[in-house]
């Protein structure tokens, strides 16, 4: 740090990186104080596609605020239709029949690829290479494909409902998502072959944009961002919820705690993606999708209700306190981008630019959900 | 049929601007359609067959737009530094040979001249970073500048390498050593040449800004670099200098190396041979764009002067030790 103590003195500049550059996929602003090529400070500027989606929780029915998880994080939204069930269905008391639980791990894991992929060509595409972002669109696509034909949508998805699902899956679906996964494994070896062994995504990510272990706690840092720093924890498994005890799987984690230990944990994340829902596919029950006793207007009994979920970002927690009305009375929602994007400002400091672009990179931000 | 002298001249101007208008039109096109089959899409389709009149869309548009000149700026450089780009490019043209007699002046200091000219390139992106008056392209053309310093440098003594073989700086005459036959082109001349040619590549992707040393317009970091604001066709003479400028590093990479004009199987006349290395390489330069990540300035450096430099100086030694100390052993007069 003693190039930053010495440029305290000299002249510096104000960079502003956004709200419109390519590098912020969305409309975050960093100001940046520059000296040269060098990060002196960097102080994330949010709230340019907020849209109060707490104090919308406040004002709609439990039923209609469903719609709103989804375009939190709008790449892997999922993941927030399932912790939204969860926790009314833990103030509510309804049990989910097992297909559906299933089902949810079956589409939440689709989906989780679907936005480790994107991010995959988004990230390499933060650092110049043009190409695996179309690779990786190729196979999204399929994925995509395949969630439409069960939920209807291709992005914004309202497939969950309290005690169950919309709609059962067909057959169709189950031979697709084991089509994709076959394809997927021929497929990743390509990727790594492409991108993961190249000499110079290796010099631009190794031992760049380090992130220790004690500030990713400092900060709330979860998801891929804190296992890449070494630390082993991922809501799937260390609170167990839904059918994930029942499955096998390993949580990647590497210890460097650099660009490419967070690059690393996302492919392998893929590849535990792909044994789940081989898995749950293998073990899939026969049965109803939506338990039988779900009340038409719900009315959870009044409390404090909290629960997590593991989003491809990391840690997705809801809060709800509930009055007893059809309302909920405040709704928190804690996104994990959120809290991984409030150590930029810290971690980038003295970094050169394109490292700290490749910093931001890796953390994998989706503005909507930092700014909700 | 020989023209006299000052209509030859004309002819040749006028040849080689539409050559490279030409060219930078199609060579977008081609790079688009590269891509796309690299990137499994097809590219440009709908613009005529095989989407072949875009270029021409694109050209309408980009000279029908209007030259935005913002405030703030400093309107001489910001509108003279295009024409610093393409310009020198223009110059370069000049001692090119595209066959034996398709040269517009065959001086014999050709290859000084077009490295003289060459240099003025840089010039073209300091000024249209600084006159933009916009902090991105001061980034962006500080980084043009230091790229192109370094690596003009490992340049430089591979051509100061290939002047001691070939004891000539006219490139018809470096041309017209390497008849006979593909065994015959500088390439091959000796077991250093190989190596030669690659650090004489590498440099030359970087003295065009080209992937994966396009720090001077890395986009997701710099936005578009120095030409961030420019619209219309200054935009498009940056574009098209950067197109000349491609074309010179692969044509005298070819002419240096790879035989120029010279046919290695005795059918279809030189000037085809030429063009169809020349484009070979610029279509490996576009197949490595499309395939590798951008390199960071330190990294750019650091291959600049820890290992191209040491290794062109080496193949410098090695190749004058080879010329005059490899005959005084043998006994070779």
């Amino acid at each position: 740090m003693n190039d930053l103590a010495r440029s305290q003195n000299q002249e510096t500049f104000v960079l502003n990186l956004g709200p419109q550059h390519p590098a912020t996929h969305g409309v975050l602003r960093v100001k940046l104080t520059m000296d040269g090529e060098y990060v002196v400070h960097a102080e994330p500027v949010l709230g340019y596609v907020h849209r109060m989606h707490e104090k919308m929780g406040e004002n709609r029915t439990w039923a209609q605020f469903m719609p709103n998880t989804a375009r939190l994080d709008y790449l892997g939204a999922l993941s927030y239709n399932h912790g939204y069930v969860k926790v009314v269905e833990q103030a509510m008391g309804i049990e989910v029949p097992e297909r559906a639980e299933y089902l949810r791990v079956i589409t939440v894991e689709l989906n989780r690829i679907a936005s480790h992929l994107l991010w995959y060509g988004a990230f390499v595409l933060d650092l110049g290479g043009f190409t695996p972002l179309l690779y990786a669109f190729d196979d999204r696509e399929h994925v995509l494909d395949l969630l439409e034909s069960v939920t209807g949508s291709r992005l914004t998805f309202c497939y969950f409902r309290f005690g169950g699902l919309y709609n059962d899956v067909d057959d169709n679906f189950v031979g697709g998502a084991r089509a994709f996964i076959k394809r997927l494994r021929r497929r990743l070896p390509d990727y790594h072959n492409l991108v993961t062994k190249n000499i110079i995504l290796i010099k631009r990510l190794k031992d760049v944009g380090v992130l220790s272990a004690e500030m990713c706690r400092k900060y709330g840092a979860t998801g891929p961002v804190l296992r890449g720093s070494g630390v082993d924890y991922d809501v799937r498994r260390n609170e167990p919820y839904s059918v994930y005890p029942e499955l096998d799987f390993e949580v990647p984690v590497y210890g460097e705690g650099d660009s490419m230990a967070r690059y690393m944990v996302r492919m392998d994340e893929i590849e535990q993606c792909m044994r789940i829902v081989e898995q749950a596919l293998d073990k899939l029950p026969e049965g109803p999708v939506v338990a039988e006793k779900v009340p038409k207007i719900l009315k959870p009994p009044p409390g404090d209700y909290y629960s997590a979920v593991e989003a491809a970002r990391g840690t997705f927690g809801i809060r709800i306190v509930s009055d007893g009305t059809n309302t909920p009375y405040r709704m928190k929602l804690r996104s994990p981008t959120f809290s991984n994007l409030s150590l930029f400002g810290e971690a980038s400091r003295g970094m050169l630019l394109p490292d700290a672009l490749a910093l931001m990179g890796s953390l994998d931000l989706v503005i909507p959900e930092i700014d909700r | 049929m020989i023209l006299s002298e000052p209509w030859r001249l004309l002819v040749f101007v006028a040849g080689i601007i539409a050559f490279i208008a030409l060219n930078a039109a199609y060579l977008v096109w081609l790079e688009r359609k590269v891509a796309g089959h690299i990137q499994r899409r097809i590219g440009p389709k709908e613009v005529g067959p095989f989407g072949l009149l875009q270029p021409l869309a694109d050209g309408i548009k980009l000279m029908s737009k209007q030259l935005l000149v913002p405030k703030g700026v400093d309107p001489l450089l910001f509108k003279v530094a295009p024409l610093l780009v393409l310009v020198p490019a223009v110059m370069s043209f000049v001692t090119i040979p595209f066959s034996e007699k398709l040269v517009a002046r065959n001086i014999d200091i050709g290859l000084l001249m077009i490295f003289a000219f060459a240099s003025v390139n840089v010039m073209g992106l300091l000024l249209g970073g600084w006159g933009s008056n916009n902090k991105y392209a001061v980034i962006s053309a500080a980084r043009a500048v230091s790229q192109n310093v370094a690596y003009e440098i490992p340049m430089l003594i591979t051509v100061v390498t290939m002047i001691m073989l070939t004891h000539t700086m006219n490139l018809n005459e470096i041309v017209i050593q390497q008849a006979g036959g593909v065994w015959n082109w500088h390439i091959f001349a000796n077991p250093l040449m190989p190596i030669a040619f690659l650090i004489f590549f590498i440099c030359s992707l970087a003295e065009t800004n080209r992937a994966p040393f396009d720090l001077g317009e890395a986009e997701s970091e710099l936005i578009a670099g120095f030409h961030t604001e420019y619209s219309g066709m200054g935009f498009g003479v940056f574009f098209m200098g950067e197109y000349a400028n491609i074309i010179i590093g692969c044509g005298l990479a070819t002419i240096l190396f790879l035989g120029g004009w010279q046919c290695p199987f005795g059918i279809l006349p030189g000037w085809w041979w030429f063009l169809a290395k020349v484009y070979f390489l610029i279509f490996c330069v576009m197949w490595i764009r499309w395939t590798y990540p951008r390199t960071t300035l330190w990294g750019l450096l650091n291959l600049s002067w820890k290992i191209l430099i040491p290794f062109s100086l080496l193949i410098l030694l090695l190749t004058g030790a080879m010329i005059k100390v490899w005959p005084l052993i043998t006994g070779a007069s």
